[in-house]
């Protein structure tokens, strides 16, 4: 198992940096840059270049070999829908000290995914193990999980794992069998039982979805939502690529939700930056149903020392709605 | 070898009285009902449902099961009475195959109403990956629907040529056709080899292919994590609740194609007796695992558990789970103990509710456990709390048994329900036999 991870790992990294040297300056067949790296440049009559590969070693390359990558946008799309962003591994930290169920993550996720359904995407729950132990507010998102259940069972590889730690779905693909639903120990998969009406919505979204706007693209993965497929949070690709946290973590007044890199270790709720492995060290994190085996790439930290009343909360408590659809 | 004249006679296919054409006009609306909602489910989406992100499965899932099992009767009488020699099987092992044959049409069929993108069906087979269960099932049953077919025409290919001669002069035209199918069958020790040969292949090959068949169904669910699907015993249970939802159906055929084509002196008393014992037998296997099935979680108490045995023992599903438990399995056991309840009337009924109970069992398989998630149920309307099917979800259901019961009524129509070859063989060696005594 272990020398597995490993094996996957370098195997991932060789590949990141392939693929990183080629975009950056285009070019070359990967397999010659390959033997350049192995053969550690064969020095010839003409001119070299000095480059910089994505985990800093200085390579010389002959220049007569580096020529301009002319379809560079298509080359990155279509490496990074279905695998991810390079060297990157999305977290997301949840503090339910924090959490006093004010919803605005909710609201934002809706408003900004066209949840046009009657199941949000993200839901925070009223929790309560034991009628001795104490009630709490826990939001959720889909986990992204590392062993995805949905995956596993889905038929025809509609819904994916990149190795940037997304789950994702091609709702072009789907053949809305809800087998992945039925999957998924979390309830975090809604179905678009109708065709998903946008009302007022529809001209803003069309104008940022327009034509020429290929559907599931890296960033809009599963969205515009489609009649008779799988929806579910995807994470917010939109927000990351532009280097932005998802709009939950935007939208949390209370800083409840951190979201990071687990390569970097670090992760941040927009007001604070903090170090992942310490932070769930210290704060005693843990993940949803760990026995599962499932691992999820979303942490939680216990509601302890609480900075809000879980009373406050009860408020904003609805138990049959969560999507407004009066914001449409 | 002459077959007699009154065999032939008897047991070709006759033209249906007004019964019988009330009976297919019937099914034929049904059916035409159904699809018009299909239609209608196509367009709006699976909206028309009453399913929803909780009860993500409904009827057509369960009715697809319940096909499934059914199919399984195929399995069981022809190939496991004919590998033990059970030779009172012979009047009943046509319409066995015939009822296999319909059900596991069916089931293929069922299983794509419940697709929200039947357009995209071609994606199981362009994007297909061999890790998910469904994949399993894509390849099943094809392979199922082939040996079913198989299995039913090979034994067929005698009769279809003394139904050739039968027909020559009433019926010109269906002798034509009974001719072509019949492959110039003549009876010569050569073909008579290559059917034996075939027939004994092909009942060996479906009782690990629907073996299978039944598994995979089973691993459908218990491949997935949910309360009162992640278990081990799922597979065996399938098995066994397929062998009783089979014979259950077949039991309700035999009656009423023996009352309706007055077959009494084939299908005899005899038979419904061993067809009762076979059955008390497929109920006592499957009321053990059904044991194992519920028992075991109460004991250990483990909390998830226990609220699915509460939904089922007295929550919202006890009525129909104390019917399916002791009318579809209990009462039809101690009654089939009794020889008067092996008799042909009183099998009838307890057929049908076997076959009535082994339908609302798929139910409370599918149903209940979604209903209570790891997560609790928050943040969705209030109706989304239960599940009961819509109006359209019964029109197509009730129209996918329709359609199983016309394929049935049309194969009963056309083909000798009683094998004739194989009787007149059987009544020679008893004639013979009883010669050699006196």
């Amino acid at each position: 198992m272990e020398d597995n991870n490993k094996n996957t790992r370098r195997k991932f990294l060789d590949k990141g940096l392939k693929i990183g040297l080629a975009s950056a300056i285009g070019s070359i067949g990967l397999t010659k840059i390959a033997s350049k790296l192995n053969a550690e440049t064969k020095s010839s009559s003409e001119e070299t270049m000095e480059l910089m590969t994505t985990d800093g070693t200085i390579i010389e390359v002959d220049s007569s070999e580096v020529e301009e990558v002319k379809d560079i946008a298509d080359h990155e799309t279509k490496y990074r829908l279905r695998e991810g962003m390079p060297n990157r591994k999305f977290v997301m930290v949840i503090d339910l000290a924090k959490c006093k169920n004010a919803l605005k993550c909710q609201a934002s996720c809706n408003k900004n995914h066209y949840i046009t359904g009657e199941h949000a995407w993200l839901k925070v729950y009223k929790m309560q193990e034991d009628e001795d132990t104490a009630p709490y507010w826990m939001p959720t998102t889909c986990m992204h999980c590392d062993h995805p259940a949905c995956v596993t069972v889905c038929p025809v590889d509609a819904t994916f794992k990149r190795r940037d730690g997304l789950v994702l779905i091609d709702n072009d693909r789907c053949i809305g069998c809800r087998f992945c639903m039925a999957a998924c120990p979390y309830s975090t998969r809604v179905f678009n039982w109708e065709e998903p009406d946008y009302g007022e919505a529809a001209e803003v979204f069309l104008e940022m979805h327009g034509a020429d706007q290929p559907h599931n693209s890296i960033e809009y993965a599963g969205v515009p939502s489609k009649i008779g497929t799988v929806d579910k949070c995807d994470f917010c690709p939109h927000k990351i690529h532009k280097n932005e946290v998802p709009h939950c973590v935007e939208a949390c007044p209370n800083g409840v939700f951190y979201f990071g890199d687990k390569y970097e270790d670090t992760v941040t709720n927009g007001a604070e930056t903090l170090r992942l492995s310490k932070l769930l060290e210290e704060k005693d994190g843990y993940r949803l149903m760990e026995d599962l085996g499932t691992k999820p790439s979303v942490y939680y930290l216990p509601p302890v020392d609480r900075l809000v009343d879980f009373k406050e909360g009860l408020n904003f408590y609805k138990n049959f709605n969560s999507v407004d659809k009066s914001d449409y | 070898m002459e077959v007699s004249k009154k065999l032939v006679n008897d047991l070709a296919p006759q033209k249906f009285g007004k019964k019988g054409v009330i009976w297919t006009t019937f099914l034929v609306i049904v059916s035409i009902v159904g699809i018009i909602a299909y239609i209608d489910q196509v367009r709006k989406g699976q909206i028309v449902t009453n399913m929803n992100d909780y009860a993500l499965w409904g009827i057509y899932i369960s009715n697809f099961v319940f096909f499934v099992a059914t199919s399984f009767v195929g399995a069981v009488t022809v190939a496991v009475l004919r590998l033990t020699k059970n030779t009172w099987r012979t009047p009943v092992v046509r319409i066995a195959e015939i009822i296999s044959v319909a059900a596991i049409i069916m089931a293929g069929l069922t299983i794509m109403i419940d697709m929200g993108r039947p357009d995209r069906l071609m994606n199981l087979f362009i994007h297909g990956r061999m890790q998910s269960p469904i994949i399993w099932d894509v390849i099943i049953i094809p392979t199922y629907i082939a040996i079913c077919l198989l299995l039913l025409y090979f034994p067929l290919l005698p009769d279809l040529a003394i139904l050739k001669k039968h027909f020559s002069k009433i019926n010109p035209k269906l002798s034509k056709w009974y001719g072509r199918l019949s492959l110039n069958w003549t009876g010569n020790a050569r073909q008579t080899k290559i059917q034996l040969n075939s027939i004994q292949i092909i009942a060996i090959l479906t009782i690990p292919a629907g073996f299978m068949l039944q598994t995979i169904d089973a691993w459908l669910f218990a491949t997935l994590f949910r309360v009162g699907w992640d278990s081990t015993n799922m597979g065996g249970y399938f098995i066994t609740g397929a062998a009783v939802a089979g014979i259950g159906a077949l039991v309700a055929v035999v009656y009423v194609v023996r009352k309706a084509y007055k077959l009494e002196n084939y299908i005899t008393e005899f038979h419904f007796d061993k067809l009762g014992k076979f059955l008390a037998l497929a109920c006592l296997l499957y009321l053990y695992f059904n044991i194992n099935e519920y028992l075991i979680p109460e004991f250990t108490s483990k909390k998830e558990e226990v609220t699915h045995m509460n939904l089922l023992i007295t929550g919202q599903f006890a009525p129909l789970f104390w019917f399916v438990q002791v009318g579809g399995l209990i009462v039809p056991i101690v009654a089939l103990f009794f020889k008067k309840g092996r008799k042909p009337l009183p099998m009838f009924f307890i057929g049908l509710l076997v076959v009535v109970g082994s339908w609302w069992k798929r139910f409370l398989i599918v149903t209940p456990t979604l209903l209570h998630p790891f997560l609790p149920v928050q943040g969705v309307p209030e109706s989304w709390h239960h599940y009961f099917p819509s109006v359209h979800e019964w029109l197509i259901t009730i129209a996918t048994l329709a359609m199983a019961l016309l394929i049935i009524t049309a194969l009963v129509r056309y083909l000798p329900v009683i094998p004739i070859k194989r009787t007149a063989d059987e009544q020679e060696l008893f004639e013979t036999e009883k010669k050699s005594k006196s």
